[in-house]
């Protein structure tokens, strides 16, 4: 069976060429149907290499499957080669799992669409790339699928590029990745000039064993971080994923939500054994980039109108504790959270995307409320995912954040206090989105007459084969937080499964103060998300202050602005000013050589007369010439 | 008598004078007729003219070197006639009549 893991990664490829080239002879809905169960089938694999791995040892879950020698160059061997152990098979499962859900709410969700095959054939395209991201056994094959997702991004961010915010939002996060893409070929270069291989296995085992520096290390993880920043929206790299929700919400939910943006989080703890080696400061600034950006986000997301602009904001903030989590060297926490977070935000996106399909397309939350009544599964889905952001047990979200918090205070209690501050917000913000779109009056009857051909205007709840995903992401919100409980040992089983990977990474802060009282942490934070609630509530619902949502948060602190006038100013004179010196100088010294050799050729051109007795005339002068410089020089013939 | 026999007796410089004389005609023929012809027999007056020095100073100075040459310029400029010939006829094929001042096309 682990021989068949080449499998997981083509089913998704085989479907992507069946619809690209009949396509259009299948049509909606077939090519959907055809999408969503290459997904599945894949998912199936996955879940059969799951349990293969599960039946043996802890050391024998690592299993390697050469395709074929992809660049044999010298030392530089790169083979394309996937990798089966606990963490890309983790990654697999919720991957293929979310994904075939999603496959299967997009076939009504984009009902109608003249672009219909082309979507499912951009979506299948995406979740082979994302396979190859996770299984490559190298950074090579990571990378070919790291720029894979990162075209289908782009293709599926302007799906809709007939509207102009649309093809700009896809161009600015292409744009954006690619720094972040210099990031990870720096760190490829890295690793092979000091290891001399680019396969995890190589690297990991250089970090253990000592061969690798501290510098080195330390310069590996900074340039993967790089990259890990772009890919996962962090500070300063983030501008690109709220500009994303100009994508269909399909793709919003499974690419800008469950699992593009999670590689850089896969990236990092992949080559954990990299991070460990490294200066203190490395960590550091990881953690302190993750909660800056956690608390950066959700303060924004606070003043928000547009239902996906929040749930945007509320992503690039849990990423930030993802990240908080990697910095404190708390990997099992990463990846718990970002498996749960998978689970209740594909669900809230998913969710979202329902609201906006009942409502004829309107994004805008002032413009809804008490949709309860009309749309009855989805609110009370959304009302299971905003109850798993907001922490409040025993839904998914509160254990993994709760993790997180545990790692950042033994690391320092201010990433606690800033992260529990975030916490906070996150409970705030989702509350009042929750209020806003399903509960006070209804909102919508007074634009009824915008909605024009729509007359009577009333939302309406979506077709089935929307609500199903709906119903399994809610009960995977549930009880995703059994993956691992902090009681004791026996119930952290995503740790214990994980542990192959990243036990020397992982840091033991067994003894500190924050694991001896980790129960008192529990209870500060479900205080802490029952305060965002109540307050929340009482703003929103009650009305009872008013609603504090300055400008400057609702424009994301002017950074967008910021940097768009700055790259408009002096950035566009600078790089006019570079076009020039291209244009003048670099092009001026090639254009030059080719003028003076035409010029040169055309001089010569006029000697070729074709008249053939021109051509003998100068053969008969030169034999004379030749013959008079032989008799002045004095050669005796 | 002897004497005037002596010196109508041909010797080597007579057949080099011979020579130079036919190379001349030739040269001149090549550069001032226009039919491609003509031309093409002065060339091969030219280099019978050569062939002609080469045998008379072989003879002077006893070296087989000189006329074993001479077979080798045959040989060359028979392929040369056969080459020559054939373009030539071709394009009097095509354009009956012209001069090579007309047949310049290929200049470029």
């Amino acid at each position: 069976m682990l021989d068949l893991i080449w499998l997981i990664p083509a089913l998704p490829l085989a479907g992507f060429i069946l619809i690209l080239l009949f396509g259009r002879l299948l049509g909606e809905p077939k090519s959907g149907i055809l999408a969503a169960s290459m997904v599945g089938a894949s998912f199936v694999v996955t879940v059969a290499v799951f349990f293969e791995l599960l039946s043996k040892t802890t050391e024998e879950r690592h299993h390697v499957l050469t395709a074929f020698s992809w660049m044999p160059i010298g030392s530089l061997h790169v083979d394309l080669a996937f990798l089966a152990d606990p963490l890309s098979i983790t990654m697999a499962l919720f991957v293929t799992g979310i994904g075939s859900l999603i496959h299967l709410y997009a076939i009504g969700y984009m009902h109608g669409d003249p672009k219909f095959s082309k979507f499912f054939l951009y979506l299948n395209l995406f979740v082979f790339s994302m396979l190859m991201l996770v299984m490559g056994e190298n950074l090579l094959v990571t990378f070919l699928g790291w720029e894979g997702v990162g075209t289908c991004s782009y293709f599926l961010i302007s799906f809709w590029h007939t509207r102009e915010s649309a093809a700009t939002a896809g161009k600015k996060a292409f744009v954006t990745n690619r720094v972040g893409d210099w990031g990870v070929m720096m760190a490829m270069f890295l690793a092979f000039g000091a290891t001399g291989t680019l396969s995890y296995a190589g690297i990991n085992h250089a970090a253990e064993s000592g061969a690798l520096s501290a510098v080195t290390a330390t310069g590996i993880a900074m340039m993967l971080f790089i990259g890990a920043c772009g890919k996962s929206a962090q500070l300063p790299l983030y501008i690109w994923l709220p500009d994303a929700m100009e994508g269909p919400t399909p793709v919003s939910a499974l690419i800008h939500a469950a699992t593009m943006v999670t590689a850089g989080v896969f990236l990092m703890t992949r080559i954990s054994p990299v991070l460990s080696i490294a200066y203190d400061w490395a960590p550091t600034v990881i953690a302190v980039v993750g909660v800056a950006t956690a608390l950066f986000a959700a303060t924004v997301a606070v003043a928000q109108t547009d239902i996906k602009k929040v749930l945007a904001y509320s992503t690039v903030s849990q990423l930030g504790f993802m990240f908080l989590a990697i910095g404190s060297g708390a990997y099992v926490a990463a990846i718990f959270h970002m498996v749960t977070h998978a689970f209740f935000k594909a669900l809230l996106f998913l969710g979202s995307g329902s609201v906006i399909h009942g409502m004829h397309h309107e994004q805008d939350m002032r413009k809804m409320g008490a949709l309860r009544v009309l749309m009855p599964i989805t609110a009370l889905t959304f009302i299971v995912g905003w109850l798993a952001i907001a922490g409040v047990p025993p839904f998914a979200g509160f254990w993994s954040k709760d993790e997180i918090l545990l790692f950042a205070f033994a690391k320092s209690p201010i990433l606690y206090v800033v992260g529990m501050i975030t916490a906070l917000l996150t409970a705030y913000y989702m509350t009042r989105q929750v209020i806003m779109v399903f509960f006070g009056e209804a909102r919508w009857n007074d634009h009824s007459e915008e909605n024009g051909a729509h007359g009577d205007f009333k939302p309406h709840e979506s077709p089935k084969v929307m609500l199903a995903p709906l119903v399994v992401l809610a009960g995977l919100s549930i009880v995703g937080g059994a993956l691992q409980l902090p009681f004791n040992h026996n119930t952290k089983f995503l740790e214990k499964w994980l542990e192959p990977v990243i036990e020397f990474g992982e840091k033991d802060i067994s003894g500190t103060w924050a694991d001896n009282n980790k129960y008192i942490l529990l209870i500060v934070a479900i205080v802490v998300a029952l305060t965002g609630i109540a307050v929340s509530y009482l703003v929103y619902s009650k009305k009872k202050f008013a609603a504090i949502e300055p400008n400057v948060m609702a424009q994301g602190w002017f950074y967008d602005k910021g940097i768009s006038n700055f790259m408009g100013g002096p950035g566009r004179k600078a790089f006019d000013g570079i076009t020039w010196a291209d244009r003048t100088i670099v092009d001026g010294a090639v254009n030059g050589v080719g003028k003076l050799v035409q010029g040169a050729g055309g001089f010569l051109r006029k000697g070729q007369t074709g008249a053939v007795r021109s051509y003998a005339a100068a053969v008969g002068l030169g034999v004379v010439a030749l013959l008079v410089w032989f008799f002045v020089r004095g050669v005796v013939l | 008598m002897s004497a005037l026999i002596a010196a109508a007796t041909p010797t080597t410089t007579w057949y080099l004078v011979l020579a130079a004389v036919l190379f001349g005609i030739g040269t001149v023929g090549v550069l001032v007729r226009r039919n491609p012809l003509v031309m093409f027999m002065c060339i091969e007056l030219m280099l019978n003219a050569v062939n002609l020095s080469f045998v008379a100073l072989a003879k002077r100075l006893g070296d087989i070197g000189g006329q074993t040459t001479v077979f080798f310029v045959m040989v060359v400029a028979a392929a040369e006639v056969v080459v020559g010939l054939g373009i030539i006829v071709s394009i009097m094929r095509k354009r009956p009549g012209a001069n090579v001042d007309d047949i310049s096309a290929l200049k470029g």
